[in-house]
């Protein structure tokens, strides 16, 4: 599958620390900064960048996200928008993992097809598809499959021992543990709870694991880094964006290096 | 009887009604929507379950809702004779009920505790509300604030009944801002609530478990008009928005090619303004509220807002079983705006002594441009599925008329 996903964690495991996933949504506040921002996210301390693809309902996210993605098709995004954007951040960055995170319709209505066409061409690397459940997997996952796009699943607390091997069955690249039974942006699992998940995740599964929804602080990227693979943090930085539309790129970075320091300040277990 | 050709046995084992429905929603709520199903399943096989489903719709829903001869409209349309089936005269002055006692009942046997709800126009978190009271459940009712405004009656009647209403702010603050926020509450309270959807839409199984525990409204008509005329209607008219009204009396009638099925979307401004909520008319395939379906959307797969004067139209989607009967061509969808159904409304008042909603004043309103070319042997039932008492203050306005 990608590649690039394999190698930043395959990285990530030689140099015996988490990795920090970042997410923002692309064209957020802006198309200008917008791009600006996903270039600068490498050097920040971004291992991963999930750039989000605006949907007008985010039932899955919080009012953090919801007001970015909003903000973002206010200024005009569009998914073709998007996968241009990952295309023109490819040619100057051919090592940090892009996937895509939303929801399904957009993608429906620019058809199936053409958007794993264009989304490899672009080089993006995965999808995380929140209504996509693996009921559904003939819909996006398997094709995406095929071109070689990773399809990433979301593991919950509601994910019981009976459900994993079908969360599992078709995931690839790593999996995303929701550290909570909620929305995006609104509290963090504690740790030991995190941490017994993904000691009974493990069990079922090789792939590197990450964990988000929630995550907010250096501290508690820290906490968290010293049991998964890698920490995901997004309302946050989205609220940066809110609060400093004018100076988003500069603003995000900032805050990323912060926690990036916090998720390298952990002692690996 | 051969059953392998009956349009009434969808959905399949996936939710699917052709290639709309299934369950489009995220991971944290699959395993409760399949927990939610094989309950269904199990409540749909029991006797006892449904003994106490009916008991309760006769003796505190008041049902079964008579048919009435419509005779002074059927002499002004000057054409087919028409009935009403009288759903408003339901306790809480809707369709909605039904479903909800339904619900409540499969909840109370899964052992939940508490439950929420979308709203509209109000009538399914009335309802809601009103069997949460009868129940001693907590109810948090989500509401758009834009539709808060427009049915402050309701609002107050869901607190009198006890119920939480929570204004929704995001997205476009109506119906389908509520169903994302009790979504998104849903999510996070897993343990111990239970979603009760007003409409046949929404992952599977909610649009086939809504649309059996409304189709108590087709079986009751069946046997009403057949008591009334000796025989089966030849054209059922119901209004539409996500349908359950429409789809609670077409389904016992799926299987009778004779009858004519007509359900009417909300043409608000008129389809060509761009400003209304007819998704089959005017919309295409997407996927929302974990369901595919028909949906008023952009070019990038955005979803557009709905217009219409009545609330609880006002919805940018439809049942995924519509989709497919309009696909299949067995049922057919008009629309009709937001003019004529006003017209309509004053109409029924006027002439037969009853204040309809407004939403089955679309209906109504269609009835008005078919009847006149159908004889006077020709038998059409429309669902008056609600009662126009909250709809006053709007249509005052509309009207301009200051109370």
């Amino acid at each position: 599958m990608s590649d690039r996903i394999d190698a930043r964690f395959r990285q990530l495991a030689d140099e015996r620390r988490a990795g920090l996933v970042t997410f923002v949504t692309a064209g957020d506040p802006n198309p200008s900064e917008s791009r600006r921002l996903l270039a600068a996210l490498p050097r920040a301390g971004a291992d991963v960048i999930e750039l989000g693809m605006p949907f007008s309902d985010p039932m899955a996210d919080g009012p953090a996200i919801q007001k970015s993605s909003l903000r973002a098709l206010k200024a005009g995004q569009t998914l073709a928008n998007t996968l241009a954007m990952v295309g023109e951040f490819r040619a100057s960055d051919d090592a940090t993992p892009i996937v895509l995170m939303g929801y399904y319709n957009p993608i429906f209505s620019y058809g199936v097809e053409r958007f794993l066409e264009d989304a490899t061409r672009a080089g993006v690397d995965g999808l995380i598809v929140v209504d996509l459940p693996p009921e559904a997997d003939s819909e996006l996952c398997l094709p995406a499959r095929a071109y070689g796009i990773d399809f990433i699943r979301l593991a919950t607390p509601t994910t019981d021992d009976r459900r994993l091997p079908r969360v599992l069955r078709n995931s690839s690249g790593f999996l995303y543990y929701v550290s909570i039974a909620g929305i995006t942006g609104t509290r963090v699992g504690e740790t030991d709870v995190v941490a017994g998940a993904l000691a009974r995740i493990r069990a079922h599964t090789k792939l590197p694991i990450a964990v988000g929804f929630g995550i907010r602080t250096p501290e508690q990227a820290s906490r968290i880094a010293e049991t998964a693979d890698a920490v995901v943090v997004g309302s946050a930085l989205v609220d940066a964006v809110e609060q400093a539309p004018e100076n988003a790129a500069v603003a995000v970075c900032e805050l990323v290096e912060t926690l990036k320091a916090g998720v390298l300040s952990a002692r690996k277990a | 009887m051969d059953q392998s050709n009956s349009l009434r046995n969808g959905p399949d084992e996936d939710g699917h009604f052709g290639t709309y429905g299934g369950r489009f929603v995220a991971e944290t709520l699959m395993p409760l929507i399949l927990d939610l199903e094989e309950h269904f399943a199990a409540a749909s096989r029991d006797e006892a379950f449904w003994s106490e489903f009916n008991e309760l719709l006769k003796h505190y829903v008041g049902r079964p809702s008579p048919l009435t001869f419509a005779p002074r409209i059927t002499e002004r349309f000057g054409g087919a004779k028409i009935y009403f089936k009288r759903d408003e005269l339901n306790h809480t002055g809707a369709h909605k009920i039904n479903n909800c006692i339904g619900q409540i009942l499969l909840a109370r046997r899964m052992g939940k505790t508490r439950i929420i709800a979308e709203t509209g126009a109000g009538q399914h978190g009335v309802a809601t509300a009103t069997v949460c009271a009868r129940f001693g459940m907590p109810c948090t009712v989500y509401m758009g604030e834009t539709d808060i405004e427009r049915q402050q009656p309701n609002v107050f009647r869901m607190r009198l009944l006890g119920a939480e209403v929570r204004p929704v702010s995001s997205g476009t603050r109506t119906l389908k801002d509520a169903m994302n926020e009790a979504l998104r509450d849903w999510v996070a309270n897993v343990e111990d609530t239970f979603y009760i959807i007003g409409t046949v839409a929404g992952p599977h199984p909610y649009p086939a478990m809504v649309r059996d525990f409304q189709a108590v409204i087709g079986n009751e008509v069946r046997a009403q008009i057949v008591e009334a005329e000796g025989r089966l209607p030849d054209t059922l008219v119901a209004c539409i928005g996500g349908g359950s009204n429409a789809m609670g009396l077409f389904h016992p009638f799926l299987d009778d090619a004779g009858v004519r099925l007509i359900g009417v979307e909300a043409g608000g401004e008129g389809v060509e303004t761009g400003r209304h909520a007819a998704s089959l008319t005017a919309g295409r395939p997407g996927v929302l509220h974990g369901n595919r379906t028909y949906l008023l959307q952009n070019d990038d797969g955005q979803i557009n807002d709905a217009h219409s004067i009545s609330a609880g139209l006002d919805y940018p989607g439809i049942g995924p079983e519509h989709a497919w009967l309009h696909d299949v061509r067995r049922v057919e969808y008009v629309s009709v705006t937001d003019a004529e159904a006003l017209e309509a409304f004053q109409l029924c008042a006027e002439l037969e002594g009853i204040l309809p909603a407004l939403e089955p004043s679309h209906a109504l309103a269609h009835v008005a441009k078919l009847a006149p070319d159908l004889g006077a042997d020709h038998l059409l039932v429309m669902n008056l599925c609600g009662r126009g008492d909250k709809d006053v203050f709007s249509v005052a306005e509309a009207l301009e008329v200051e109370l």
